[in-house]
C-alpha cells in the first residue's frame, strides 16, 4: 500500500493511527538488534495516534500524511526529544524547539516513533561511526546498512516506519537507500529549509526522504518543502504537484549517460542491471544521449572532501561544553575544557574530519586546497549544466558496488570516501537525485541506481524513478 | 605537500583538540594519504575560474528590525552543563 492509499483509509476510518502505530512499534521490538532507533517515542506517539484518531472521528482532516508512520534521524530537532546527532557531545541534549521540517509534517499529520541512528554528525558511509553503536543492514546483518542515514534507511527497509527523513551531504540518503533496497530523495539545495538540522556542511547538506516509494517520496517532499524565513538558502521557487509526475510514460525524456561509469571498477553485477535498465528506457521511448562526466568521476571526492570538511570544522566549532552538550568538568582552564570536551565528546572520523577541514582553512593552505576546490566545484556545476541542456535526466549507478561487510572499510578512511563517488556531485552543484531500486545482486543484495536533475526539476526524478519502479523488472 | 606530526599537533591546537600520542601518529599518516589523494585536483586547469561557495546565486535577505518570538532564557540554558543566574559559567578565565 502506498502512503496516499493509507492515507486513504486513515481519513475513511478504515485504518486507525494507532492500531498502525502499535504494529510499527512490534516490528520496532522484533527488529531491536539491528539498532536502527537511538530514542524510541513510545508514549509520546502513542498519545499522537489517539489523537489523529479522534480528529478524523469527529470530522477534522489532520492533513495529507494523516496517521502515517515517520522514523526521523537523529539530527533533526523535534521538540522535547533528545537529538544527538550519534553523538557523544549531544549524549544529553534535549531539543528546545522544532526543525521547520518536523512543524511541517506535524501539521500534515504524521506520527514520529522514534529517532534514528546515523554516523555521528552524519559523517560516514556505513553507520559504523555512532556513539551509539553499528546499524545492521536488515537484508544482511553482517552487512552496513550504509550511511549517515543508515538507521533511516533500515527503519523503513525494515517496515519499522512507513517512512523517514534524512539528511544528504554528499550521498547520505542515496547511499544508505541503495544498500537497504529503499527510494531515498536528495531534493535541490534550497528546496526543503534546513532550520532545525544540525548542520555539517551548510553549502550541501539537505533533508529528504526515504521511502517504500517512488510516489511516497513525492509526497513528502510536497509537504516539507517551501521558503523558510528561519533558513535564509530555502528557495521560493514554486512547489509543484510533485504527484502529477507519477504514472506517467517517458516517451521523449531525454536520459544522460556516461560509457566511463562502466570503467570506474564498478560491481559487474551493477554494470549489467545499469545496461538492461538504459535498453529497457530506450525500448520504452526515453532518448539515451551519451554526455561528459569526467570532472564529476575524476575530481567530485576531492573537491568535496576538501569543501565538507572545511564547512564542518567551522560549523562544530560550536560544540565547545559551554552553552549545550557533553562538557569534562575535570578541566580547571577554560581552554583545557574546550580542548579535553572536543577531544572525549567527538569519535574520532569527526576529530578525523574536523582536523583535514582545518589543516585545508589554515593559513598558507587555503588558496592550495579550499579554494582550488570551489573553482573546481564550479567546473563540475559547469559540466552538469551542459549535460541539462542536452538532457532532462541523468542515469548512474547509485553505488559502485553494493553494501559492504562491517568492518571492511572502516581503517581505511579514504577507500571509504572513494564509495561515495557517484553521489557526492550532485551536493556541490546544488541539484536533485533519486535512488531507485531495480534488482539484487548474486549474494541478495539490493542494487540501486540514481537518477539526477537540475535544480529545482524533481518532478523530473520522479517521472523517470516511478516508471522504472512500475515497470522494470 | 606534506604534513608532518608538528603540523597536526598545530592543527590540533588550532581546532580545540587534544589529540593522543598515538592519534597525532595515525592522524598523520591518514591525512597525508587523503592529502596526496586530493592533490589530483592540481591536474585540472582553474587559471581564472571563479571560487564557487555555493550553489544557489544568493542575496543578502534583510528584514525589519523588529522583535520577533524566539528562545526563551530558560530554555536556552536548559541544556547547559553549568549555569549561574541566567548565565552560562564556565571555569574561571581571570585569576586572582
Amino acid at each position: 500500500m502506498t502512503l496516499r492509499e493509507y492515507v486513504r483509509e486513515i481519513k475513511r476510518g478504515k485504518l486507525s493511527a494507532a492500531e498502525s502505530l502499535q504494529s510499527f512499534q512490534k516490528k520496532c521490538d522484533e527488529y531491536s538488534h539491528l539498532n536502527a532507533f537511538i530514542t524510541l517515542l513510545n508514549e509520546r506517539a502513542m498519545q499522537r495516534a489517539g489523537w489523529i484518531d479522534e480528529e478524523i472521528s469527529r470530522g477534522a482532516d489532520p492533513g495529507p500524511l494523516a496517521g502515517t508512520i515517520f522514523a526521523i534521524k537523529d539530527n533533526i530537532n523535534i521538540a522535547g526529544v533528545r537529538t544527538s546527532c550519534a553523538s557523544r557531545i549531544l549524549e544529553n541534549f534535549n531539543s528546545p524547539f522544532d526543525a521547520t521540517v518536523i512543524r511541517k509534517l506535524t501539521d500534515a499529520g504524521a506520527v514520529f516513533i522514534g529517532k534514528t541512528n546515523m554516523d555521528e554528525f552524519a559523517m560516514g558511509s556505513s553507520n559504523e561511526n555512532s556513539y551509539f553503536g553499528n546499524v545492521k543492514n536488515s537484508v544482511d546483518e553482517s552487512r552496513v546498512p550504509g550511511g549517515s542515514s543508515g538507521g533511516s534507511a533500515v527503519a523503513v527497509a525494515a517496515g519499522m516506519a512507513q517512512a523517514a527523513l534524512g539528511s544528504d551531504t554528499g550521498g547520505s540518503i542515496r547511499q544508505p537507500a541503495a544498500f537497504s533496497g529503499v527510494v531515498g530523495l536528495k531534493p535541490t539545495y534550497g528546496r526543503v529549509s534546513r532550520f532545525g538540522l544540525v548542520a555539517f556542511a551548510s553549502s550541501l547538506d539537505q533533508i529528504g526522504p526515504l521511502t517504500g516509494t517512488v510516489d511516497d517520496a513525492a509526497l513528502i517532499l510536497g509537504v516539507i518543502s517551501g521558503h523558510d524565513e528561519r533558513d535564509s538558502t530555502s528557495s521560493r521557487e514554486p512547489v509543484p504537484d510533485f504527484h502529477s509526475f507519477i504514472n506517467r510514460d517517458i516517451r521523449g525524456i531525454r536520459i544522460g549517460v556516461n560509457r566511463a561509469v562502466l570503467e570506474k571498477g564498478i560491481q559487474p553485477e551493477i554494470g549489467d542491471r545499469l545496461q538492461k535498465l538504459t535498453d529497457y528506457l530506450q525500448a520504452s521511448g526515453a532518448e539515451i544521449v551519451e554526455i561528459s562526466l569526467e570532472k564529476t568521476l575524476e575530481f567530485g571526492i576531492a573537491a568535496y572532501y576538501i569543501i565538507a570538511t572545511a564547512e564542518a570544522s567551522s560549523n562544530l566549532a560550536r560544540f565547545d561544553g559551554v552553552r549545550y552538550g557533553y562538557r569534562d568538568d575535570r578541566q580547571e582552564t577554560l581552554a583545557g575544557m574546550y580542548r579535553s570536551t572536543r577531544q572525549n565528546g567527538f569519535g574520532e572520523e569527526v576529530r578525523r574530519r574536523i582536523m583535514l577541514g582545518t589543516y585545508v582553512l589554515s593559513s598558507g593552505y587555503y588558496d592550495a586546497y579550499y579554494k582550488k576546490a570551489l573553482q573546481v566545484r564550479h567546473l563540475i556545476k559547469k559540466e552538469f549544466d551542459e549535460a541539462f541542456g542536452k538532457v532532462d535526466t541523468i542515469l548512474t549507478p547509485t553505488t559502485p558496488a553494493t553494501a559492504f561487510a562491517m568492518g571492511e572499510k572502516i581503517s581505511d578512511p579514504l577507500e571509504m570516501y572513494l564509495s561515495d563517488i557517484f553521489t557526492v556531485s550532485a551536493n556541490l552543484a546544488g541539484i536533485c537525485g533519486i535512488n531507485v531500486p531495480v534488482g539484487m545482486d548474486a549474494s541478495g543484495l539490493p542494487i540501486g541506481v540514481q537518477f539526477m536533475a537540475n535544480a529545482f526539476e524533481e518532478g523530473k526524478l520522479f517521472r523517470v524513478a516511478d516508471f522504472v519502479e512500475k515497470n522494470f523488472k | 605537500m606534506s604534513i608532518s606530526t608538528d603540523q597536526v599537533e598545530k592543527i590540533a591546537a588550532l581546532a580545540n583538540l587534544n589529540l593522543s600520542e598515538d592519534e597525532k601518529s595515525k592522524f598523520t599518516v591518514q591525512l597525508n594519504t587523503i592529502l596526496e589523494y586530493v592533490e589530483k585536483l592540481n591536474e585540472l586547469d582553474t587559471e581564472g575560474v571563479s571560487p564557487l561557495s555555493h550553489p544557489l546565486d544568493l542575496k543578502n535577505v534583510f528584514r525589519k528590525d523588529e522583535v520577533q518570538p524566539s528562545l526563551p532564557v530558560e530554555k536556552a540554558l536548559e541544556n547547559a552543563p553549568a549555569r549561574s543566574k541566567n548565565y552560562f559559567k564556565v571555569p574561571r578565565v581571570i585569576r586572582k
